[in-house]
């Protein structure tokens, strides 16, 4: 069993974007005087969020096709 | 800098994910293939992205940051020339040997195709490099955790004497990397390399936004820097008329020639990520994959130094200064960059004509604390612990493998089972780390010797290309003829920097330490690309010499090593995207027009 690298990136990104992002909602508005009044932990938490949500999306759809695909023979893995 | 919770929370789900995916994989370890070599069975997308990452140590994003604030968009070169060719060459022509022969390592490559004292020579005086490099890396990260005052907080609430802040993060960062690669060895290097990667890019590319958006966009930061800072090619006519000092010769020659190729094509530390590939193809497109986002890379580590200078001029007080003690006087840095201060008297340091000398290096913490608030910031701080930590792990890997294939099992203990060099491999991770931690703090000690250090590297380093492109691509090549060709190269490389030296230094470590004085250059990036001109140039000329006067080896010895006697790879079954070729022509075209566009 191989460990598919997109499942560990995926989930790392998920839970820092909804880190920054529950804290960028709850947060004081004050401390982003600094980043020119936007609000970036929420922004940037999004971002990640999505980001991290497509790659075990990806990483799901990889298993469920198996991932070992032969990459230098594709057709034999066609059946 | 103040980190709150947030920032410490997002740090430590960093390291239990780099600690978790070393724990995952250490069930796959069973053979030295598996540790050393990932088992030969990485996607190619994930070699590339590793490929790209055991390069971006910190000093690189650092580095390039601070060249970016002193050189402007100029410091592309060390990507679109620096790199990009030699990334594509070695995919499409280099790699068919370094996988198809089925070495180990670099150094076996050339006992392969050379001799044993060739193999030797650049196993040895690699393993110490690595050692060291991975020390200098060390160091550097404690000192900016000293440096920001990350530590300086949770020390104070521990009531622990902050000098120990420097030997924790030393500590600390060793322990990281050697509990990840002992676990899973290669591959977990190569995982973390990736998932490094992300996390830089995530990291500092809301820098660039908000630095953007802050000055109004790239047509005002244009106009808020002298024009020789957004423009690369400009003024390259003369090393007079632009900031590096360098004509475009001596950039194309000795960066984008000899330098670049002699990184890029042998060294091991990144070449081990691509023979890590589960394929021939894979192994080819790993370079070339990697090329796509390095060509990009001046937008997220340049720009950010660009922008540090163009921000006005008066700093928040968030900013820090490169000493603990503030500065009381008028403010003499440039934007974001603050002046050096000389630490016994606490005043800015100045240099001969009285202009403040500049701290460039603060470039990206500064642009960090100056743009993020906390929780992005943990972020960034996090990004940046994860790129010193991937140079690190790069060094460690590649030390660990030369080490144990190339001095233990050919001059220690030959014939011994799989399972004894497998222990040797974590064995060599373990002392390979404490090396570098000695290395780490005899740069605390003895700054001359590292400054040493690395210029005999350089000299060593600088002829490897000639060696093999001559044993790659000319069968007549002989052992002798690579082994004494290498030495006189490094002769020649210590020769030009000992007869010549960069105008405004003094005869020293920075070059004319043989007594005479031939040749100054106008700056010291000119004298490196030259001295490496001319240590390739000798090592060349001295192979040919004497291979021509030495016996060849036998045609079918060869075969599989040399181009000529070698079966080129085929590729017609694999999708058009997939090939080495085109992928290659791909990026060249990029790399021209993206030159194009900053010329």
């Amino acid at each position: 069993m191989r460990l598919d690298i997109r499942l560990p990136i995926g989930a790392l990104f998920t839970v820092l974007g909804v880190l920054l992002a529950v804290y960028g909602l709850g947060s004081n508005t004050t401390i982003y005087q600094k980043s020119l009044g936007i609000n970036v932990n929420l922004v940037w938490g999004t971002v990640l969020l999505v980001f991290g949500l497509a790659m075990i999306l990806l990483a799901r759809r990889g298993l469920s096709r198996g991932f070992k695909l032969d990459r230098e023979h594709p057709a034999k893995t066609k059946h | 800098m103040n980190l709150t919770t947030i920032d410490w929370i997002i740090m430590l789900v960093y390291f239990a994910f780099v600690l978790g995916i070393g724990l995952v994989l250490k069930r796959r370890v069973k053979t030295s293939t598996d540790f050393f070599l990932a088992g030969r069975a990485i996607p190619a997308w994930i070699c590339g992205l590793a490929f790209l990452s055991a390069n971006l140590g910190a000093q690189e994003v650092i580095g390039m940051a601070a060249s970016g604030a002193k050189y402007g968009i100029a410091t592309s070169h060390f990507y679109w020339i620096g790199a990009i060719p030699a990334m594509v060459f070695v995919g499409i022509f280099m790699m068919p040997f370094y996988y198809g022969s089925r070495a180990r390592s670099v150094p076996e490559y050339l006992r392969l195709r050379f001799d044993e004292k060739t193999r030797g020579l650049n196993a040895i005086s690699f393993a110490t490099m690595t050692v060291f490099s991975s020390g200098i890396s060390m160091y550097a990260m404690a000192r900016l955790i000293q440096t920001l005052h990350i530590l300086d907080e949770p020390f104070q609430r521990l009531s622990i004497a902050p000098q120990w802040i420097f030997h924790v993060s030393i500590v600390f960062s060793a322990l990281i990397v050697l509990a990840y690669i002992l676990l899973g060895g290669l591959s977990s290097a190569i995982y973390n390399e990736v998932l490094q990667f992300f996390l830089i890019v995530a990291g500092f590319s809301p820098l660039v936004w908000l630095g953007l958006e802050n000055v109004g966009g790239w047509n005002e930061l244009t106009k808020r820097v002298p024009a020789a800072y957004t423009h690369s090619w400009a003024g390259m006519g003369s090393p007079q008329t632009n900031p590096m000092g360098v004509e475009w010769f001596g950039l194309v020659m000795g960066l984008g020639f000899v330098l670049s190729f002699g990184y890029w094509c042998t060294d091991f530390l990144v070449v081990q990520r691509a023979m890590a590939a589960d394929s021939m193809s894979a192994a080819r497109r790993t370079p070339l994959i990697a090329a796509v986002p390095k060509m990009l890379f001046p937008f997220l580590v340049i720009l950010p130094g660009l922008i540090a200078i163009a921000v006005p001029a008066e700093p928040p007080p968030a900013v820090v200064a490169s000493s603990s003690n503030p500065p009381q006087h008028r403010y003499l840095g440039r934007g974001l960059i603050p002046p050096k201060i000389d630490d016994s008297t606490g005043r800015p340091k100045l240099d001969e004509n009285g202009h403040p000398v500049l701290d460039y290096d603060l470039a990206i913490p500064n642009m960090l604390l100056h743009y993020f608030p906390t929780g992005l910031l943990g972020l960034g701080v996090t990004a940046l612990l994860a790129s010193f930590m991937s140079g690190m792990a790069g060094n460690v890997t590649a030390f660990n493998t030369v080490w144990t294939y190339d001095i233990y099992q050919s001059y220690i203990r030959p014939n011994a089972s799989d399972q004894h060099y497998l222990a040797m491999g974590r064995f060599a991770t373990v002392f390979g780390i404490a090396l570098s931690i000695a290395a780490a703090y005899a740069a605390t000690r003895f700054n001359n010797i590292m400054d040493m250090l690395q210029l005999v590297f350089a000299f060593v380093n600088a002829p490897l290309f000639a060696t093999f492109l001559l044993g790659m691509f000319w069968k007549r090549a002989t052992g002798h003829g690579a082994f004494f060709g290498l030495v006189s190269g490094t002769a020649a490389a210590a020769l030009h920097h000992g007869l010549t030296l960069p105008s405004g230094a003094v005869p020293g470590i920075k070059g004319a330490w043989l007594g005479s004085l031939l040749h100054v250059y106008p700056s010291e990036m000119a004298q490196n690309f030259w001295t490496a001109i001319w240590a390739w140039t000798t090592c060349f000329a001295m192979t040919i010499v004497i291979s021509l006067a030495t016996r060849p080896r036998p045609e079918e010895e060869l075969t599989g090593l040399v181009y000529s006697l070698t079966e080129r790879p085929r590729e017609e079954q694999l999708a058009w995207y997939k090939r080495p070729l085109a992928l290659g022509a791909g990026v060249i075209a990029l790399t021209l027009v993206l030159n194009l566009i900053f010329r």
